[in-house]
């Protein structure tokens, strides 16, 4: 909001830039600390006698004879077998991303085109199936899986995060649509072009923006969750998230609780370069549907 | 779009949504009206020379085929809603008829699990809630003010907080506020108190449970809020300066009116993702002093004997209509919209 008439005195530019400066500490401040402290040992990170350890790195020099050690990355991929974890989660998301994507541009694309009652009730039910806790929906699941003897098993998984995804990227990509002028679309069905051909050649070819954000919100769901993937998935097929916690369950293991800093450093590192390649696209999907009321 | 185009259009993800949102909460409504069987006792005669003694021992082979033959557990009707772990209507009435003062009625009712957990993550809510449009607009606001050249990389930090997992985001925090990490051990010093710590005080987990909820939530808030600042159009403003409007009647009276209607989406939202708190008792190993009703559901679930499917559903539907209750006037005032709409 820079504009000619708006002169800003030099104490509230201060108060603002020291404003955002101290809130800027607090949100990213401690990700850093996470990141520096996982490559100590724990006696420095988690440190009983003096928190100055995790900088001077005391106990890390005596153990290994290093300022900085790679031991509890080492040990979590390992011995902890978090590659597992991470191939899971890399199953997972691509598999959730594909399909939710394959699924919502069809079902969006209809909502936005139909003119009918129904399609506003349709996204009025989305939206209550939006709001229902994850929780409450697998206990849902895990009575109908065990008996049918689906639980534990990636599909299982995929498809449930999947639907679960479905009326958030309904809602997205119908804002989208919505913005693509109809006259595009019902210019080639006068051609003579089925609704199939038209979405196949005239759509298709522009919706790649909005298809991308909403892509990168099916992944940030399918990567982050914890509800689904830990109630619905066998130990041997835990995504990283579940496999973080049960680090922290088993603590009578010395290097348990390190391998769950690394852990959460391995699992935070890709998904913050991604947002950074994305960040526009991050915020326009947040704000697409809430700026236009 | 003709109908029957539409269907085939819509049938995939129509038929997702029915089968795993749609009928999960069907089945979550049956098994809470079923209890697990309780355990089948047999009494054994055992006699030896000096006499015999009937013991009663499980019968173990009994329970299992009962279990078989009805997985689901027996009916219960609404036994399981009115019990101890969920509405708890008999112990109420005796506390009710058996305490002296209404105070201590309140006390002895809430520190029945469903309303405790009910009035965490009730107090959750309300003070999160306000708190992250508050902070998110201050922070909208101020990156506003800030050269274009420099904003991407701050929008970049600031929004962090809300990309992690929030098990991930707890932990991270969690480490730090810990007895031993650098904030509570500084803590711990500046209070001269080596004792103090998150675990030793219910209202000190709570207020870090909420501290982070606004930690989370309030990027959300701030990217909607910022967003919305960049439609506010400059004419209105300009006038309001020329007529001597301060910064803080211009926002009053021009700014929030203009982004209002953002402002109740970001409150739904941020309402409606407040009221599943469960991941940050688990990060912060919260489990003594806060529960939320999420929270109960899942300890039903991880139960290490039987997983308590009827009492985890009885939660979880009044988990929903609670939903319900917080989303219906949003529903009611959309339908009055498109009624008038027609």
């Amino acid at each position: 909001m820079d504009y000619g008439l708006d002169k800003k005195t030099n104490t509230l530019k201060t108060f603002n830039t020291i404003f955002i400066i101290s809130w800027l500490l607090i949100a990213c401040f401690p990700f850093i600390w996470t990141f520096w402290g996982s490559f100590k040992v724990r006696a420095d990170f988690f440190s009983r006698s003096d928190w100055w350890y995790a900088i001077s790195a005391f106990n890390t020099l005596i153990e290994t004879g290093e300022k900085f050690t790679t031991n509890a990355y080492h040990e979590a991929w390992f011995e902890g077998e978090f590659w597992k974890a991470s191939k899971n989660t890399i199953i997972v998301t691509v598999f959730v991303v594909s399909i939710s994507l394959f699924l919502g541009t069809l079902g969006a694309y209809a909502l936005s085109r139909s003119t009918e009652k129904y399609a506003f009730w349709i996204l009025m039910a989305a939206l209550i199936f939006r709001a229902m806790p994850h929780i409450t929906l697998v206990s849902g699941y895990l009575f109908p899986f065990f008996e049918l003897q689906i639980w534990g098993i990636l599909p299982t998984t995929i498809v449930v995060l999947v639907a679960i995804n479905q009326p958030f990227t309904l809602w997205l990509l119908y804002s989208f649509f919505k913005t693509i002028p109809k006259e595009l679309d019902e210019s080639a069905l006068i051609d003579g072009c089925s609704y199939f051909q038209a979405f196949r050649h005239i759509i298709m070819p522009v919706m790649w923006p909005g298809v991308i954000t909403a892509g990168l919100f099916s992944l940030m769901l399918a990567y982050n969750d914890f509800t689904v993937t830990a109630l619905l998935l066998n130990q041997e097929n835990h995504t990283m998230v579940p496999k973080i916690q049960s680090y922290l369950g088993t603590n009578q293991h010395e290097g348990n609780l390190m391998w769950a800093v690394s852990a959460v450093v391995s699992a935070t590192a890709p998904l913050f370069m991604l947002v950074m390649f994305f960040q526009r696209q991050v915020i326009s999907g947040l704000t697409t549907g809430a700026v236009k009321g | 779009m003709p109908n029957k185009t539409f269907f085939w259009f819509f049938l995939p993800t129509g038929l997702a949504m029915v089968l795993f949102i749609g009928l999960p909460i069907i089945s979550t409504g049956v098994q809470s009206f079923y209890a697990q069987h309780d355990q089948v006792v047999k009494e054994v005669k055992k006699c030896d020379p000096f006499g015999c003694t009937v013991s009663i021992v499980v019968d173990n082979e009994e329970t299992t085929k009962i279990r078989e033959a009805k997985p689901l557990g027996k009916f219960n009707g609404f036994g399981t809603y009115v019990d101890r772990n969920h509405l708890a209507t008999e112990e109420i009435k005796k506390f009710w008829n058996e305490t002296e003062t209404f105070g201590e009625f309140v006390d002895q009712v809430t520190n029945l699990p469903f309303y405790k957990a009910l009035i965490f993550t009730l107090t959750y809510c309300i003070f999160v809630t306000p708190n992250v449009l508050l902070l998110g607009f201050i922070i909208a606001l101020s990156l506003n003010a800030i050269s274009r050249k420099i904003r991407g990389p701050l929008i970049f930090g600031t929004i962090l907080p809300m990309i992690v997992t929030p098990l991930v985001g707890s932990l991270v925090l969690f480490w730090m506020i810990d007895s031993q990490g650098i904030i509570g051990a500084n803590i711990q010093n500046l209070m001269n108190d080596p004792y103090l710590s998150l675990k030793s005080s219910k209202t000190l987990t709570w207020i870090t449970i909420i501290i982070y909820g606004i930690w989370h939530h309030s990027p959300f808030a701030f990217v909607v809020f910022y967003a919305a600042l960049q439609t506010v159009p400059q004419e209105p403003i300009e006038a309001a300066i020329i007529d001597g409007a301060s910064r803080f009647q211009r926002i009053k009276h021009i700014v929030l009116p203009h982004i209002y209607p953002v402002v109740t989406f970001v409150a739904l939202i941020s309402l409606m993702d407040n009221f599943r708190v469960f991941e940050p008792i688990i990060g912060f190993s919260a489990e003594g002093s806060a529960q939320s009703l999420s929270w109960l559901i899942y300890d039903n679930l991880v139960n290490e004997e039987v997983i308590l499917f009827g009492s985890a559903a009885a939660t979880s539907m009044m988990t929903i209509i609670g939903i319900a209750i917080l989303l219906a006037p949003v529903l009611v005032r959309t339908w009055k919209e498109f009624k008038t709409a027609r």
